[in-house]
């Protein structure tokens, strides 16, 4: 074993920038769409045109008369695909149209531009059917589920929460509306696929949260064995979840691959994203929180109504995180959901949490309000003993810190009064965050190398996020030697299995994997002696049975965002001057990648508040805002200086790594701060995000 | 794609006769609009006659002590010119208020002023729309518009312009020079742009093959106090829910000269001529800017979704006109 004389200070703690970052802002490192293959021929695939029906015909003649065009598939000559779960990814297999923006053919040519022009020229025949896109709570289609999205049973109730709310004393009974949301990251969804039929192997590069699942995916889809597919993400543009299953892109891609024995690049356009990558479904929210005078809660009902495609049943969990938060004995918390012709929406960071706390930190706004209490010290009261719902006690539950650091950093109490420079209203706002901690199996395998570096390796996916980086920094504090002696292969499929980059789990998932293997593989050293072999030493491990058991703690980060709001009374323009989180999730690895993920979730939220919001064409189905010219992420110009500081949170009860996950918990909350600001200033509460100048001129009368 | 052929123009009169030697013939300033239409396929033009080699790139103080401003000249350039901020501000606000820097660094004068709306209903070929396939339908009136017309619009198109810089110009009484096939001519910026009518699908003026030379300020307005506002859904890149560019002087207590126009609301920019005629000789008090620029708006016809905007546009007008009358001429 090599002899260095004292172990190198840890790593994790210490800031670091991302491993990879030279080979981005060099454009060496290489998305989906870069692998230029030798020979490789491009996809463009065609969106339907009507918002509900069927395609009657499509005439390709126009389109394979043009120049370089190799193929069109349409539904009725695409290969067929075997079975799937996803029937989102059953793509050209019928001729039914179940939303505007669904793929109805595939042009494949020699360059993008051709295979564009293709899909511009293919005649599709539709027989329309009629169609509805507007979620109503009082839709006669509305049904509860059994579950919502995460595996949550659908509907909750602990006590009697209506008949608690109708004899509390102080009562909020209030409707919100978050509308449809797009996660639009930087990079569109694109793959490259190329199909070998002398050896019978696909290789993909795809730009996905998750390799793996991708991989067993298409093995199922084009009936092929596992070990005949490889899988490659190796550097991904952000995703936030809307990578987070396979596409249609690349089930669309390995199509043509194999149809024409081409390499081929499908790249989708911004346009097509609306429709076919998933969304935020819009949730219509009624809570009602009933309340003693001293405002110990005594009834908390969250209802939400949402929608979802005639494809598949997808119920954003909005009510759950009400399970969570404040100490209601009477608590209901329900879900119903209205299968309408609009497009399949699926994750988008924080799923249930980020809108559902949108809606209950409002209320509890409102709350604070109706009884004259401060709404940091109304939240300190109904601080429960054990999570609500299940009664489980916390593993750690660090909320009331989170909200006093928050209240003296951001001198809260010194702001509590509304005031007014010029045609400016300023006020200050309040909310609480939370996020469930989740753990999934991985595998990882740790090698020693005869000059005295280490290799780790595991199939996790770097959104972008620093996941490579922090997995070195677990690496090198569990092996005790130097971050830079520490090489971290991730992004294949071949490597051992990774969980999927979601639900804030990567970190915690591969780290744990990937901290057994370096210590199983440090016992090994320990026992052995002369020089490493040629070949390495290496030792694997598998988390399945550690990750997979069963806490008896409820687990949870929280967290406390203050958000500084003015309204302009002249244009309706409302602008944050400052947002400052403070968030207690576990350990923190490496507080500089940390910090860009706290306030890029604080900043994605401010959008939600004040600028983003899709709208589904009650005429021509589909989603309005189809560039980002339209959907209105926020510019720099929207964005003040975000203050992001956290708690050093120690919670045995997790995982090896110590942390909780860090991706989402910066989006829950910032809304209903920003919004609770807004009233604060005003003295007007709006109700239906985003707070643009049309609802804003309108409050203000 | 569809093949076109590139042209870069060597000069005016050969720019204009390679446009007229084919029909599908596009001239090319920044192409920060066009390029994107092409992409598209709102636009698919045969030719491109690019006009960014012509010597059409400075600003030129006029004998006279106005501006030329050279039809090729960057919208950045333009907006930081010394003489256009100190002299001219509002269009110099304006400038910057419209889109992004990148964008602002290629986009030209010209071009400017003859890009299209972004009605999402024009910008998707898949929907019905009079302005770019005339006899369709308007699929905004029914669909989504909040972002639409309340001021002049027909029943064939309810479409707003989208240009920051022309709402200035049209307030500054701005002109615009023309070369075509058939000779030289200015048009007034106010005259410039059209309302909708019975054909959409002619944004303005301008003639087949005629390209836009220069655009000109007066020396009339040199030194006013001008000022543009503009109110938007993000504060940067992001295009006007409503604006206001106006120009406003006030001595011995009375209004001599007013010009008021409204960015977002219209087809065009639109010149408020009668809450003009109404300010023209009083005084500039709150309550007779507030009727004048009322009675501008009561000719406003909401839409369904988009009545917010009159007042907005109110509240703008009366914001920018009130700040105004305080200030002395430069």
């Amino acid at each position: 074993m090599d002899s260095t004389p004292a172990a190198p200070a840890p790593s994790l703690g210490s800031p670091t920038t991302r491993l990879e970052g030279r080979e981005k802002v060099t454009g060496r490192a290489r998305y989906a769409a870069e692998y230029a293959l030798p020979d490789r021929a491009y996809a463009w695939p065609v969106p339907a045109t009507v918002p509900r029906g069927r395609v009657t015909a499509v005439d390709t003649a126009g389109a394979l008369a043009l120049p370089g065009v190799l193929a069109v598939l349409t539904p009725s000559d695409a290969p067929r695909l075997g079975a799937c779960d996803d029937p989102t990814l059953r793509v050209l297999q019928d001729p039914e149209v179940p939303h505007r923006g669904w793929y109805v053919a595939l042009a494949v040519a020699e360059t993008p531009e051709a295979a564009r022009a293709a899909a511009a020229a293919v005649r599709v025949r539709y027989a329309d059917e009629p169609h509805d896109g507007v979620l109503h709570t009082d839709h006669p289609a509305a049904y509860t589920p059994e579950q919502a999205n995460g595996g949550y049973p659908a509907h909750r109730e602990k006590g009697d929460a209506a008949a608690a709310f109708a004899a509390a004393p102080v009562r909020v009974d209030c409707a919100y509306a978050v509308p449809p949301l797009h996660n639009h990251p930087m990079e569109p969804h694109a793959a490259t696929a190329h199909w070998d039929a002398d050896s019978g192997t696909l290789t993909v590069y795809d730009s996905s949260q998750g390799s793996g699942l991708v991989r067993s995916t298409l093995a199922d889809l084009f009936d092929l064995p596992a070990d005949r597919v490889t899988v490659v993400s190796e550097h991904v543009g952000g995703a936030f979840g809307c990578k987070g299953t396979p596409r249609p892109h690349v089930v669309l891609a390995v199509m043509a691959a194999r149809h024409t024995g081409r390499p081929v690049t499908l790249a989708l356009p911004r346009r097509h994203l609306a429709a076919v990558v998933g969304h935020r479904a819009p949730t219509l929210h009624r809570v009602r929180l009933g309340a003693r005078t001293d405002g110990t809660l005594t009834a908390l009902a969250h209802e939400v109504t949402t929608h979802t495609s005639r494809v598949r049943e997808f119920v954003e969990q909005a009510a759950v995180p009400a399970r969570v938060m404040y100490a209601a004995p009477d608590l209901l918390t329900t879900h119903r959901v209205v299968p309408l012709d609009v497009p399949t929406p699926s994750w988008m960071r924080a799923p249930g949490e980020c809108p559902g706390m949108y809606a209950l930190e409002s209320a509890m706004d409102e709350l604070a309000c109706a009884l004259g209490i401060d709404p940091v010290e109304l939240r300190v009261r109904n601080e429960p003993d054990a999570e609500p719902d299940s009664g489980h006690p916390f593993s750690s539950r660090h909320l009331v810190e989170c909200l006093r650091e928050g209240a003296a950093r951001f001198d809260w109490a010194a702001h509590r009064t509304p005031r007014r420079d010029g045609p400016l209203l300023i006020g200050t706002g309040v909310a609480s965050a939370t996020y469930p901690v989740y753990v999934a199996p991985s595998a990882a395998r740790a090698h020693a190398l005869p000059d005295g570096t280490y290799l780790v390796q595991t199939n996790a996916t770097d959104l972008g996020t620093g996941a490579r980086t922090v997995l070195a920094k677990i690496a090198a504090d569990a092996l005790g030697v130097a971050l830079d002696r520490v090489t971290v292969e991730i992004g294949h499929s071949a490597l051992p299995q990774g969980a999927v980059a979601g639900g804030s789990t990567g970190t915690a998932s591969w780290g744990w994997a990937v901290h057994d293997a370096c210590t199983s593989l440090l016992a090994l050293l320990a026992r052995r002696s002369g020089p490493i072999p040629e070949a390495g030493v290496s030792v694997p491990a598998d988390t399945t049975a550690s990750a997979k058991q069963k806490s008896p703690y409820a687990r949870h980060a929280f967290g406390a965002h203050f958000a500084e709001v003015q309204a302009d009374t002249v244009t309706g323009e409302v602008r944050v001057r400052r947002l400052l989180g403070v968030f207690a999730a576990g350990r923190i690895l490496n507080p500089l990648t940390a910090r860009s993920q706290f306030v890029g979730g604080m900043v994605m939220g401010l959008g939600m508040a004040l600028t983003e919001h899709s709208t589904v064409d009650p005429v021509f189905g589909g989603f309005v805002e189809n560039d980002l010219a339209s959907y209105h992420v926020p510019a720099h110009a929207d964005v003040p200086d975000i203050e992001v500081h956290w708690l050093d949170e120690h919670d045995k009860h997790l995982n090896p790594v110590g942390g909780k996950g860090i991706g989402e918990i910066g989006i829950v909350g910032t809304a209903a701060a920003i919004g609770n600001a807004f009233h604060h200033a005003t003295g007007r509460r709006i109700r239906e995000l985003p707070l643009t100048p049309d609802r804003v001129l309108a409050a203000l009368g | 794609m569809k093949p076109f052929a590139y042209v870069r123009a060597t000069g005016l009169p050969e720019a204009i006769a390679a446009h007229g030697a084919r029909p599908g013939s596009r001239y090319l300033g920044g192409g920060t609009n066009l390029v994107d239409l092409m992409k598209l396929g709102v636009e698919a033009p045969d030719t491109l006659v690019d006009l960014t080699g012509l010597p059409l790139d400075s600003v030129e103080e006029t004998a006279d002590g106005g501006l030329r401003i050279g039809a090729g000249v960057r919208n950045t350039d333009l907006a930081l010119h010394p003489l256009v901020r100190t002299r001219y501000p509002a269009l110099s606000q304006a400038l910057l208020a419209g889109a992004s820097t990148q964008l602002r660094n290629v986009a030209t004068t010209g071009g400017n002023l003859l890009q299209r709306t972004r009605c999402p209903y024009f910008q998707d070929v898949a929907k019905p729309c009079n302005k770019r396939e005339p006899g369709t339908g308007c699929g905004a009136r029914d669909g989504v518009h909040r972002d639409h017309a309340v001021l002049g619009h027909s029943p064939q198109c309810i479409a707003t312009h989208p240009s920051d810089m022309a709402v200035a110009l049209v307030a500054l009484d701005a002109g615009v020079e023309l070369q075509g096939p058939d000779g030289a001519r200015t048009v007034p910026a106010t005259a410039f742009h059209r309302l909708p009518g019975d054909h959409p699908e002619r944004d303005t003026v301008i003639e087949p093959g005629e390209i836009i030379t220069a655009v000109t300020l007066p020396p009339e307005r040199a030194g006013f106090p001008s000022r543009y506002r503009k109110a938007r859904d993000r504060a940067s890149y992001s295009f006007a829910l409503a604006s206001v560019a106006a120009v406003l002087d006030v001595s011995g207590g009375r209004v001599r000269h007013v010009a008021l126009a409204f960015g977002g609301l219209a087809h065009r920019p639109w010149r408020a001529t009668a809450a003009e005629e109404r300010l023209l000789g009083a005084a500039p008090t709150e309550g007779a800017v507030r009727e004048a620029v009322e009675a501008e708006l009561d000719s406003a016809e909401p839409l369904r979704d988009n009545a917010f905007k009159v007042p907005l546009a109110r509240n703008l007008a009366c914001d920018v006109l009130n700040s105004l009358s305080g200030s002395p001429r430069s």
